[in-house]
């Protein structure tokens, strides 16, 4: 098992080392730079402020300067908003952008495992096609859509609900607050909500349709130790897998949902850079986004080998 | 994809037929022909055919069934809702020649809506196809030479597999300066990641069955293995997921359309009419209704002739 | 004496998008207190269902109707929560694939502990105890490293025995054994019988023992039911069932079963063998490796597979060489390796007097119209998508270009006909045939270009006995027709006594045994191939049950511990895992049998 995850692991780093490199050289190709949008400058300082961001020296040297700096934690000057580096940019912005996320996620998995439980365990009754087409129609309609949808009902009209007069602010962050925080993680969360639960419904059925489970239901075993504790673990593993595209699902509507209701996390610092030419910025977002994707990815592969033990020994 | 299934008489002449050639022994019931049966059995699957057919059969012939053109304008009748809206207040005067409203420029919703199919199904139906020609043959090479080259093939894809699509496809628009073409290589690029790991997992399971190891022992060469063996049963799940891939396709492009990133004025798809909407939903909520809606419609129909085409090509698959 | 397990018009059906499937119908039988009930029949008997159905334990889309008493309390359509009082521990159930049948992620102990906390809520130190003392019961060695471990962990066998420990745990009533050995080799099965046989002794347990092996019933059951097409069509004491049977049904199963020790009505035996006909194939010190990555840190360690280990052998034209052995040894590798459709690791195999070893490909290609094989499994080994025609007309197509159409057909059809299937069937699909017929395509393809040396890979294990002696005709018939000469490869040695001339044994890629069919069935010198011919079950109960088997190894050894090839010649074994070791050599102890060195036993 250790080995196993050994191994993982060193598969890791030079993964990260090539989606930085393919990043560097894709932006550096992008015709235009940081500058041209900016006024005319003179020649002589046009090439001062070249050089101070060493964009007169050949492009593979400036790839090896940017490595090297990289490896001391260095992630360099912004070059459009000059009076930050894109550490400090960064360092404001992700915080938000994990707490948003990450709860994303936990709501996710919990709602989506609970939901495809639900539907799996009445197979073929009313209340399993009720949740499966509910899901589809999560998966369907993009998040631009729900956003402002749930943002007229629970926002500007407001909803009364179980006797209390719900009402969420429409935007902002006000520093992470939770009324603030549940109309952005519903609505990210909810396409993920929908695969989940699409997902482990059809995993679920079929192992409980699996040779294991008939000896399990002969053994005379309660219903409750059949799903939790046989099929449960085996139906999860196509979970697992879908944690890493899940991650990056989460992270492609993050840029969304932070545009419309306003959070200052680091996606926008992503689609602003790419429309500016901010190169430094744009690859330390996607360093970032690309560190924290392969770190996920890794630790659903170690979790699906502890899940199950067949895979520890093979190649 | 045929429109409408076949009326009752002609399935009860068709069995009737089918019987006879199977008394005098003329054919066969082949796995594509119990295939096609079982689809036709599945009463979502048919109607979402006929549903997009319907919609297909709009979108190009939108400009007969209008008589306005996508970008004529009319800045008289900006932001009209259509004549039968229930608020009268936001209703103009020849509110109701136009049946969907008018938008901020006074130009034809349903129209634009029209076009907007257009330019998203072939969006949709162009990526996919780049995604299977590339995922296709990417997936088969590496799955029947095996191996290192199949492992090395395979992490590549992994690789990919786990980052944002969206970051690499806004990348290549900023790079390559929001070309229409490119629009379709790119989501495509991205889509066929998956399409290239089912071809794979297929062929690996087919690379061992015994009647590919019968081929060889009669002395048939790789290529027409390949062609006469493989390539037939590996086509059931590639065409389930074809059907899976064109509404994520629809999807990423309304993604890409929002972030402003993807296709121009006054060229429109149904992504940027409803991101365009979506800002205007207080006001002139139908603006968003009327596109979100058709997107919705669509991409169920795909879902539901996806999920219809697992249940008849793999009955297992409940 | 009052029966514990009453059936009484049991009937059973399903409903698939096929139309109605009646599986059971209306059955009837009474299983005494201790008493062992025999059920056999073919596949789609009904036999498995009707008791899945007792045990409620139907798939979703079957009903079942009548009565089920268990002590004369109802339990057919009780509510889960009440049939789970039963179920487990009064009444349990084993079924065939143990790999499957086990949950993959608990370890065998926490199964086995489950079903005694769940039933008899033992306290866990309590139940650990109970697990070790079955599991010695069921003669698992090490019962307390077996319990950490997990099911894929262990072999067939071991699975098995467990699964048994779980279902007699409880010390139930009534097991339930549906086709438990069916899966596993036939020593293994030997040994599983017998762990059967005692603990029906021992704990006085009842055993519904569902089998579609005669000799198998003939050496446990009391009583015995035949069943056919959802009917119990004979019923009866094991001795009326096997020496006066009845129905004609019964007779024509027990007929079809081909005995080892005499020769019956349904017996033929090869006459004798001209010894001057030319050498077809010779194969000399031929050996099969693949690398396989085991356990390591940090990285694993690649051990080598031996699948086959220097193999010599000749075959003369017209003869039939018989190859047998258990999983794992080596002889389908072995079929393959000779046709080169795998690549040998060493060794030369000559065709005519001709190298094949350092052709490759396209250069062995023409002179594959002159060896071919039929696969194990029908259906499998035939392309869903093509038509029967399609499939049989493809060595023509790759080996015979220049053939036209309309010739390709009329050989097509002349194939099929001289294989028993009609002609007009020509278009038709695999999987709208029987799989009897399906095997008969297989062998029409391999025949069509009349090759003079045909590889049968246990081309008749996955039939049912009656169709098995069937294609066992056909294959002799083809023999003496077209002068071929055969390797038949299988597991069984009664199928094999009746087409080879000469047999050899494998036992881990090695030749253990090589003789002419008589000196190997009355004068066999090793005791591998001793235990492998005591070990098949005769379906006559008295012989089978007075038999005395020779004891073998509780486990085969692991291919790829190089000790394992030493297991019958300890004496010269050396105990590192991974040091060279010394290899058994074959001695010539009579003119033609030669035999591997083994300790005296």
């Amino acid at each position: 098992m250790l080995s196993y995850a050994i191994r993982r692991t060193l598969v890791a780093l030079p993964t990260l080392l090539v989606i930085v490199t393919a990043a560097f050289f894709m932006m550096r190709i992008a015709p235009g730079g940081p500058f041209d949008s900016q006024r005319h400058l003179p020649p002589e300082i046009e090439r001062n402020i070249e050089a101070s961001y060493s964009l007169d020296k050949p492009l593979y040297e400036q790839y090896f300067i940017y490595i090297d700096r990289l490896a001391h934690g260095d992630l360099g000057p912004s070059f459009k908003t000059r009076d930050f580096t894109v550490t400090q940019l960064i360092a404001d912005g992700l915080p938000v952008s994990l707490k948003l996320g990450l709860s994303a996620m936990v709501a996710a998995i919990l709602i989506g495992i609970a939901l495809g439980t639900v539907a799996a365990l009445n197979q073929n009754h009313l209340i399993d096609h009720v949740t499966m087409s509910a899901a589809m129609v999560g998966i369907t309609i993009p998040t631009f859509v729900t956003a402002p949808i749930l943002t007229l009902v629970f926002g500007v009209y407001g909803v009364r609900l179980f006797g209390y007069d719900i009402s969420l602010p429409v935007g902002g962050w006000n520093g992470g607050a939770v009324p603030n925080m549940v109309l952005p993680v519903l609505v990210l969360a909810l396409p993920q909500i929908a695969v989940i639960a699409r997902l482990l419904r059809g995993s679920l059925v079929e192992v409980l349709h699996s040779n294991y489970i008939r000896t399990a239901r002969a053994k005379g075993l309660p219903s409750h130790i059949i799903v939790f504790r046989h099929a449960f673990r085996a139906a999860l593993l196509p979970l697992v897998s879908y944690l890493g595209p899940a991650v990056a699902g989460l992270l492609t509507g993050s840029l969304i949902v932070e545009n419309i209701f306003g959070i200052p996390g680091i996606g926008r610092y992503f689609v602003d850079g790419a429309l500016n030419r901010d190169y430094t910025l744009v690859l330390g977002v996607v360093i970032c986004y690309a560190a924290f994707v392969i770190f996920l990815n890794l630790a659903a592969d170690i979790l699906y080998a502890a899940l199950d033990p067949r895979v520890r020994y093979e190649q | 994809m045929s429109l409408a299934p076949p009326l009752v008489d002609r399935a009860a002449d068709r069995a009737e037929t089918e019987m006879m050639e199977r008394v005098l022994d003329l054919k066969g019931r082949s796995l594509w022909i119990d295939a096609r049966r079982r689809l036709m059995r599945n009463r979502a699957a048919v109607v979402s055919m006929v549903i997009l057919g319907t919609i297909a059969f709009m979108a190009v012939f939108a400009p007969i069934l209008s008589p306005y053109s996508f970008k004529q304008t009319d800045y008289d009748l900006i932001s009209c809702a259509p004549g039968w809206w229930p608020d009268k207040t936001v209703m103009c005067n020849a509110g109701g020649a136009h049946w969907f409203g008018t938008d901020n420029l006074g130009r034809d919703l349903f129209v634009r809506v029209l076009y907007g199919a257009r330019v998203s199904l072939a969006v949709g139906i162009i990526a996919t196809l780049v995604s299977l020609i590339v995922g296709v043959v990417y997936g088969a090479v590496a799955g029947f030479i095996g191996g290192r080259l199949d492992e090395l093939m395979m992490r590549f894809v992994d690789i990919l597999y786990s980052l944002p699509y969206i970051f690499l496809v806004i990348i290549l628009m900023v790079v390559f300066h929001r070309n229409f073409f490119l629009l379709f290589v790119a989501i495509g690029a991205v889509e066929w990641l998956t399409m290239a790991r089912i071809v794979r997992g297929q062929t690996l399971s087919i690379k061992y069955k015994e009647y590919i190891e019968a081929a060889r022992a009669a002395g048939v060469d790789t290529f027409d293995t390949i062609v006469r063996h493989i390539i037939p049963n590996v086509l059931g799940p590639v065409i389930v997921y074809v059907t899976l891939t064109v509404p994520a396709v629809i999807l990423a492009e309304s993604f890409i359309s929002f972030l402003g990133l993807g296709i121009q004025d006054p060229l429109t798809s149904w992504g940027v009419l409803i991101s365009d909407g979506s800002k205007q939903i207080e006001t002139a909520p139908w603006l968003l209704i009327f596109p979100a809606l058709f997107m919705a419609v669509t991409l169920f129909c795909f879902n539901f002739i996806g999920d219809g085409l697992r249940d008849a090509l793999d009955p297992k698959d409940r | 004496m009052e029966p514990i397990f009453e059936i009484h018009d049991l009937d059973v059906r399903f409903t698939t998008p096929d139309g109605e499937i009646h599986a059971v119908k209306k059955a009837n039988l009474d299983i005494a207190e201790g008493e062992c009930l025999g059920v056999v029949g073919e596949s789609g008997s009904g036999k498995s269902q009707l008791f899945l159905a007792a045990m409620g334990l139907l798939a979703n889309n079957g009903r079942a109707t009548g009565s089920v008493k268990y002590r004369g309390d109802e339990i057919l359509g009780l509510p889960q929560s009440e049939i789970n009082r039963v179920r487990g521990s009064r009444i349990t159930m084993i079924f065939q694939d143990p790999l499957t049948s086990l949950t993959p992620h608990l370890t065998v102990g926490a199964q086995i502990i489950e079903a005694l906390r769940v039933h008899q809520h033992l306290p866990y130190g309590e139940a650990l105890r109970r697990s070790l003392e079955i599991l010695d019961l069921v003669r698992i060695p090490e019962a307390r490293n077996r319990m950490a471990q997990f099911p894929h962990e262990l072999s067939g066998g071991m699975r098995q025995r467990v699964m048994i420990a779980m279902a007699t745990a409880c010390g139930p009533d009534l097991l339930i054994a549906d086709e438990p050995t069916t899966a596993l080799d036939v020593t293994v099965q030997a040994q599983i019988l017998d762990i059967m046989r005692d603990l029906k002794k021992e704990l006085k347990t009842a055993i519904v023992m569902i089998s579609h092996d005669m000799g198998v019933i003939a050496g446990i059951a009391d009583m015995v039911s035949v069943m056919r097409g959802g009917d119990i069509v004979e019923f009866g004491s094991v001795d009326e069932i096997f020496y006066r049977c009845k129905h004609e049904y019964t007779r024509i199963l027990l007929d079809a079963i081909p005995r080892d020790d005499h020769a019956g009505p349904g017996a033929y035996l090869m006459p004798a063998f001209a010894c001057d006909r030319p050498e077809l194939l010779k194969v000399e010190n031929l050996t099969v490796h693949f690398p396989v990555a085991t356990a390591g840190f940090p990285f694993r360690k690649i051990k080598q597979l031996r699948a086959v280990d220097d193999i010599s052998f000749e075959l003369r034209q017209g003869e039939t060489l018989g190859i047998v052995g258990e999983s794992g040894c080596g002889k389908s590798t072995l079929a393959r390796a000779i046709l080169k459709l795998v690549p040998p690791t060493d060794g030369v195999v000559c065709w005519s007097g001709r190298n094949l070893s350092p052709l490759n490909e396209p250069e062995i290609r023409p002179l594959r119209k002159e060896f071919q094989i039929v696969f194990q499994d029908p259906l499998a080994s035939l392309d869903p998508r093509m038509t029967i025609g399609q499939s049989i007309a493809e060595p023509l197509k790759s080996l015979r270009p220049d053939i036209s159409r309309k010739e390709m057909t009329r050989e097509v059809r002349e194939a099929m006909a001289r294989v028993g299937l009609d002609p007009v069937w020509i278009n038709r699909y695999p999987h709208e045939i029987s799989g009897g017929q399906n095997q008969r395509v297989g062998i029409a393809r391999a025949m069509i270009l009349k090759p003079k040396l045909l590889i049968c890979d246990e081309a008749v294990s996955a039939l049912d006995v009656s169709i098995q002696s069937q294609i066992v005709d056909l294959i002799r018939t083809l023999q003496r027709e077209f002068g071929l000469s055969l390797i038949f490869i299988s597991h069984d040695l009664s199928i094999v006594r009746q087409v080879a001339h000469r047999v050899m044994v494998l036992y881990l890629g090695r030749i253990v045994e090589l003789a002419d069919r008589d000196a190997i069935y009355r004068d066999a010198r090793h005791p591998y191939t001793r235990a492998l011919i005591d070990a098949i079950p005769i379906p006559d109960p008295r012989v089978e049950r007075s038999k005395v088997r020779a004891a073998l190894p509780i486990e085969l050894p692991s291919p790829l511990d190089s000790r394992s090839p030493l297991s019958f010649l300890k004496s010269r074994m050396i105990d590192d895992p991974d040091a060279e070791q010394y290899r058994p050599q074959l001695i010539e102890v009579a003119p033609g049998h030669l035999v591997a060195e083994h300790d005296a036993y």
